[in-house]
């Protein structure tokens, strides 16, 4: 990974910090303060939802040509893309709790990121039980592949079917109701793109890890 | 070759009886544990009880009976197949011959729940499509992850926890399906996840007959 996209990744996170804090948002009811959560929570699942998808474009690369370093980069996609829809749930369970009044409301939304969060959850287990290492990561690479077709519908359609009190939805304000308001987008924008330089980062240094790991490995394995 | 397959995968199954009666009585089991913990206060079981129990039982036999497809097939078994006929035709054969046997299951289950719990549905023709829609979702589902789980040592454990979270979606349409036709609403406002049904269904079957060439490789 170059330099600048670290440096830039940082000084975003920086940026979104300190503006999301301090800077004016727009008075609404019950959520008032609050609404500063668009800043944290949501891009985790921007995240999240951007590092499964890589998991699963370098899972159909690894199908169509199968090597041990495809392999390291759909699971650790997968292992910090979970990371972040974990950070997603508790995030929104803060918020949940002050807006709502209870962290977990059964709404729809949240209901469906705790299901995707278990598909993954099966995949980590799914890995943990196969011994042959080529085998391991065909199969949970098909896994992969067919969780994430599964998943889709429940993140993206279900909840937009069911009336639910997540903003965004059944006549709450949602994106749309701060269209006009362009200082949220000044930071919400940033913060997006600078928590998935970050996660990308992170997943970079994972990937580069494990490769050193398993060559360490195999070294001893050879003596 | 697909139908040579299916009559296979039927004869096989004719064959063994011991299977075949052992899912039936699972699901037997299952429903009368049901009646008999609510036998008590039989007035009392809402419509919502009897659609969240009546899946239960549904899903658990279907997850059972699927199972077996790959997990427990001998392993010299499968290479002669293989050989026999392209991976394709192996898994199509298999789905097929699955949503009958989880057609089987529902249309059994549904007539247990009526004939010892209650029967509140009163669109009966809208509730055996959903089954229908389900039982060809669910096989599709199963089937491949059957074919996953049995390659690995700890394969029936394996099979409930990789299953779930994939089945959610079909689950969660099924229930909602279940409320519109036990209160009895206009059939127009079931459309829509009826289709959607459908479509997670091709999604789910196109996956499998694309991803299976890859699992039976080893």
């Amino acid at each position: 990974m170059k330099n600048w996209v670290k440096i830039l990744g940082i000084c975003l996170l920086l940026y979104v910090h300190t503006a999301g804090l301090l800077a004016e948002v727009p008075r609404l009811n019950i959520l008032n303060e609050t609404v500063r959560a668009l800043y944290f929570h949501v891009p985790m699942w921007f995240g999240m939802t951007f590092l499964f998808t890589m998991s699963v474009y370098y899972a159909v690369r690894y199908l169509r040509n199968p090597s041990p370093e495809l392999d390291r980069k759909v699971l650790e996609y997968a292992n910090v893309g979970t990371v972040f829809g974990i950070l997603g749930i508790f995030t929104g369970m803060l918020w949940a709790n002050y807006t709502w009044g209870s962290p977990w409301h059964g709404d729809p939304k949240q209901n469906g990121a705790a299901i995707a969060l278990l598909v993954y959850l099966a995949y980590f287990v799914l890995r943990g039980s196969l011994d042959n290492q080529e085998q391991r990561a065909r199969l949970s690479a098909v896994y992969n592949i067919f969780a994430f077709a599964a998943m889709i519908p429940l993140i993206f359609v279900i909840p937009r079917m069911t009336s639910s009190m997540h903003p965004g939805s059944g006549g709450n304000p949602g994106f749309n109701a701060y269209e006009l308001d362009y200082r949220m987008r000044m930071v919400f924008y940033p913060a997006v793109a600078g928590w998935i330089l970050i996660g990308l980062w992170i997943t970079s240094l994972r990937i580069r890890l494990k490769t050193v790991e398993e060559t360490i490995i195999d070294i001893e394995d050879e003596k | 070759m697909l139908l040579t397959l299916i009559r296979k995968e039927f004869m096989l199954e004719l064959r063994r009886k011991a299977v075949i009666s052992g899912i039936g009585l699972y699901m037997f089991s299952l429903i009368f544990i049901c009646y008999l913990t609510f036998s008590l206060r039989q007035n009392s079981i809402n419509e919502a009880t009897w659609s969240a129990l009546f899946w239960l039982a549904i899903l658990f036999s279907v997850v059972n009976s699927v199972a077996k497809s790959f997990i427990g097939e001998k392993r010299g078994v499968s290479i002669y197949y293989y050989t026999l006929a392209s991976p394709q035709v192996v898994i199509l054969s298999k789905i097929l011959y699955n949503t009958l046997l989880c057609l089987v299951l529902s249309f059994t289950g549904y007539g247990l729940f009526a004939l010892f719990i209650d029967n509140p549905v009163q669109d009966t023709l809208y509730f055996l499509l959903t089954l229908l829609l389900t039982s060809m979702g669910f096989s599709s589902a199963l089937t491949l992850i059957s074919g996953i789980a049995a390659k690995a040592n700890n394969s029936h454990i394996l099979m409930a926890v990789l299953s779930f979270p994939v089945v959610i979606a079909i689950l969660l349409m099924a229930i909602r399906l279940t409320k519109n036709v036990l209160d009895g609403i206009d059939r127009s406002a079931s459309l829509d996840e009826l289709l959607n049904l459908l479509a997670i269904n091709c999604i789910l079957t196109a996956l499998a007959y694309l991803l299976f060439p890859y699992i039976w490789r080893s």
